[in-house]
C-alpha cells in the first residue's frame, strides 16, 4: 500500500513537473503575449486546453502556472522545514524555560489562522515575491518544529548520545552530529507534507488579488481569471488548472504520507534502555 | 439446589465516582478556562504587535492610505502636518500602545475602505458571517455524523466506497476551486441558484431571498470542511464499535439501532468535539475564501477587501478578531471535551 501509494505519487509529480518545465520551453511561445482573435476558445485540437480571455493558450499558461506554483512551493517548504528544524532542535537541547517560550510561540503561530497573517504580510508587502514566499514559511514552521523537537527530545535519551558525552563531545556537537541528522528523516517527511499546503497558500493569495500580479501565471492568478471566465460559460479555464492544483496536492501528500509511514518504522537495532 | 452467586454482582448503591464527581469536575473545567483565557492574553498581544511591527517594516505608508491619490499632489508640509494630527509620526511601538489604548476604551478606528467607523463595519458585517459559518458547520456536522456512523456501521457498502475516496478528493481542492466548481455547474451550467450577493439586484431584503442565496455558499463551506470531520467520525466509530461495552450491549440483545446510537456513537463524539475546536482556523479561511467568491457581504469578505486597500486599522482589528474567535473555539471545545468525558483530566 505504502509503496503504491509512493510510487504513484512520485510519477505524477514527475509527470506534472515535466510538463511544467518542457511544455512552454517546447511550444516557445510566451505565455504572457495576447491573442484577443482568439479569445475564450474550447479546448480543441489546437489549444489543447482552450484559451483563456486574452487569447493565450490554456495549455502552455497552466504549464508555466504550475511552474511557477511548484517552484515558490518547494522554495516555502524547505524554508519553512528549516526554520522549524533550528527551532525544534534549540527548544529541545536547550530545555526548561526557552523551551516553554517556544512552544508557547508555537501555540501562538497556529492560534492565528494562517492565511489570515499570510495576507496581512502579502498586502503590506504587495506583489513581492520574497513576502508571499516569507508569508508561507514563517507560517507553517510550527507542525516541523513540534515533530523535530520531539524527535530530539526521544533521541537525547539514547545510548549514543550518552556516549558521545562522555566521549567529551561538547553539546553544540552532540546537537549537530547526532542529534540534528537522526532527527532529518522526520524533518524531510515533513518538508513533503507541507509541499500540498504551500502549493494551497501561494494559490489562494493569487487568487484573492494578493499575491503575484495576474500577468504572471501561477495556479492562483489563473484560477483567479477562471473567475469572470466561468460566468461565460468558459469551463475550461477552471477545470485544467485545478486539475493541476489538485493533482500536485494530492500526489505530495500521498508520497509524504508514504514516506511518514516508512519512517516511522523502526529504524535501527540499537537497544534503547 | 443452592443458586449459584451471580458472577457480577450489580454495584451496591449509587457508584463512588459518579455522584460527587459532577461538581469538582465543573470546578476544574472552570479553572480550566481561566487559565486558558490568561495564556490567551499574552498571545493575542503578540499577534497583534507582530501586525504593527509588520506594517512599520513594510513600505507601506499609512498616508498614502489615508490620502488617497492626493497623496501624490499634497505638499511635504500638509503631510506633515496630517501625520502629526493622526498621530502616524510616531514610532511605532507608542502607535500600537495608542491603538491598544483605543481598543480598550471601545474605539475601534476608522475603515477606510469602508468609510465608516470599524465598529459599524463589524455591527454589518458580523451576522451575515455567523449565519453562514453556522449554517454551514450545522450542514458540515450533521452530513459527518449521519454519513459517518452509516460508512461505519456498513463498511465496505456502497456508500463506504463512494463517500471515502469522496472525501480524499475535497482534501485535496483548496475551498475556493470547490466554490468556482459550484458556480459553474449550479450557477452557471445549471442556472438553479444565485452566484453572488444577499438578494437579487434590485430585490429587497427578505428571508427567502438571503435563504436562496445562502445555498451555495454555505453547502460550499460545509463541504469543503467536510472531509476532515467525516473521517473522523468513521474512524472513531470503528473504533467504538470494536469496543467491550458495545459488545456487551450487543450480547444483552439490544436492538442495533440502540447499540449503535446509544452505545457506540456517545464514545465517539469526543474526537469528533476536539476536532471541531481544532479546525476552526481552516473554518475561518474556508468562510474568507467563500465569501470572496460568492460576494457575501460578511467580515470574512471585508479581511479581502481591507487587505487589498490597505485598509489597516480594519485589517489589523480583524486578525485580532479571527485570533481571538480561533482561541475562545478551541477554548470551547475542550471545556466541552472535560465536561462530556469523565475520562479526560483538566489539565489542558
Amino acid at each position: 500500500m505504502a509503496d503504491r501509494r509512493l510510487g504513484v505519487g512520485l510519477a505524477v509529480l514527475a509527470g506534472l513537473t515535466a510538463y511544467a518545465l518542457l511544455v512552454p520551453w517546447v511550444a516557445g511561445v510566451d505565455d504572457r503575449v495576447a491573442d484577443f482573435a482568439a479569445a475564450r476558445q474550447a479546448p480543441s485540437a489546437t489549444h489543447l486546453f482552450g484559451t483563456d480571455s486574452a487569447g493565450r493558450d490554456l495549455f502552455v499558461r497552466t504549464a508555466a502556472g504550475l511552474r511557477v506554483s511548484l517552484l515558490v512551493a518547494t522554495v516555502c517548504a524547505l524554508l519553512s522545514t528549516v526554520i522549524g528544524a533550528v527551532v525544534g532542535a534549540l527548544s529541545a537541547v536547550a530545555g526548561g524555560r526557552v523551551d516553554r517560550l517556544v512552544m508557547r510561540v508555537v501555540d501562538g503561530v497556529n492560534a492565528v489562522p494562517h492565511l489570515l497573517l499570510g495576507i496581512v504580510l502579502v498586502a503590506l508587502f504587495r506583489g513581492s515575491l520574497v513576502a508571499i514566499i516569507a508569508s508561507i514559511a514563517l507560517t507553517h514552521w510550527t507542525q516541523v518544529a513540534r515533530i523535530v523537537r520531539s524527535e530530539v527530545l526521544s533521541l537525547r535519551d539514547r545510548p549514543l548520545v550518552d556516549a558521545a558525552v562522555l566521549g567529551g563531545a561538547a553539546r553544540w556537537r552532540v546537537v549537530h552530529r547526532h542529534l540534528l541528522p537522526a532527527a532529518l528523516p522526520q524533518a524531510l517527511v515533513a518538508a513533503v507534507l507541507l509541499l500540498p499546503h504551500a502549493v494551497w497558500h501561494e494559490s489562494t493569495l493569487s487568487f484573492l488579488g494578493l499575491g503575484l500580479p495576474p500577468h504572471r501565471a501561477s495556479l492562483g492568478t489563473l484560477l483567479e481569471e477562471a473567475r469572470s471566465s466561468l460566468l461565460l460559460g468558459g469551463w475550461w479555464t477552471l477545470v485544467f488548472p485545478a486539475l493541476g492544483l489538485v493533482l500536485a496536492t494530492l500526489a505530495a501528500a500521498a508520497v509524504g504520507a508514504a514516506l511518514r509511514d516508512r519512517v516511522a518504522l523502526p529504524r535501527r537495532t540499537e537497544v534503547r534502555r | 439446589m443452592t443458586t449459584a452467586p451471580p458472577l457480577l454482582r450489580p454495584p451496591a448503591g449509587p457508584r463512588p465516582a459518579a455522584a460527587p464527581a459532577g461538581r469538582p469536575r465543573r470546578v476544574a473545567a472552570a479553572r480550566m478556562v481561566g487559565r486558558r483565557l490568561l495564556a490567551a492574553v499574552p498571545v493575542v498581544l503578540a499577534v497583534s504587535l507582530g501586525v504593527f511591527a509588520a506594517a512599520a517594516a513594510s513600505p507601506f505608508d499609512p498616508l498614502a492610505g489615508y490620502l488617497g491619490d492626493r497623496y501624490l499632489t499634497a505638499s511635504q508640509t500638509t503631510q506633515d502636518e496630517i501625520a502629526a494630527q493622526l498621530g502616524t509620526d510616531r514610532p511605532w511601538p507608542v502607535q500600537y500602545l495608542g491603538w491598544l489604548g483605543d481598543l480598550a476604551t471601545g474605539d475601534l478606528g476608522t475603515s477606510r475602505a469602508f468609510g465608516q467607523p470599524v465598529a459599524d463595519v463589524l455591527a454589518e458585517r458580523l451576522p451575515w458571517t455567523l449565519l453562514l459559518v453556522a449554517v454551514s458547520l450545522a450542514v458540515a456536522v450533521v452530513l459527518a455524523l449521519v454519513l459517518g456512523t452509516w460508512t461505519a456501521t456498513r463498511r465496505g457498502g456502497w456508500v463506504d466506497r463512494l463517500v471515502t475516496p469522496g472525501c480524499l478528493l475535497l482534501q485535496g481542492l483548496p475551498p475556493f476551486v470547490v466554490a468556482l466548481g459550484a458556480v459553474a455547474v449550479f450557477g452557471v451550467g445549471l442556472a438553479w441558484l444565485p452566484v453572488a450577493g444577499l438578494t437579487d439586484a434590485g430585490a429587497a431584503l427578505s428571508a427567502g431571498q438571503v435563504a436562496r442565496h445562502l445555498v451555495l455558499p454555505a453547502l460550499v463551506l460545509a463541504l469543503s470542511q467536510l472531509p476532515w470531520l467525516l473521517l473522523t467520525v468513521r474512524q472513531s466509530m470503528l473504533r467504538s464499535l470494536a469496543e467491550d461495552h458495545v459488545a456487551g450491549a450487543r450480547a444483552r440483545g439490544l436492538a442495533e439501532r440502540t447499540v449503535v446510537l446509544r452505545h457506540a456513537l456517545p464514545t465517539a463524539l469526543l474526537p469528533f468535539v476536539t476536532l471541531l475546536g481544532a479546525r476552526l482556523p481552516e473554518l475561518v479561511v474556508g468562510a474568507v475564501l467563500v465569501e470572496e467568491v460568492f460576494s457575501w457581504p460578511g467580515l470574512a469578505q471585508a479581511v479581502v477587501t481591507s487587505a487589498t486597500e490597505l485598509d489597516f486599522a480594519l485589517l489589523a482589528f480583524l486578525t485580532l478578531l479571527s485570533t481571538v474567535a480561533v482561541l475562545l473555539g478551541s477554548l470551547l471545545a475542550d471545556v466541552a471535551t472535560v465536561l462530556l468525558d469523565p475520562r479526560v483530566a483538566a489539565d489542558g
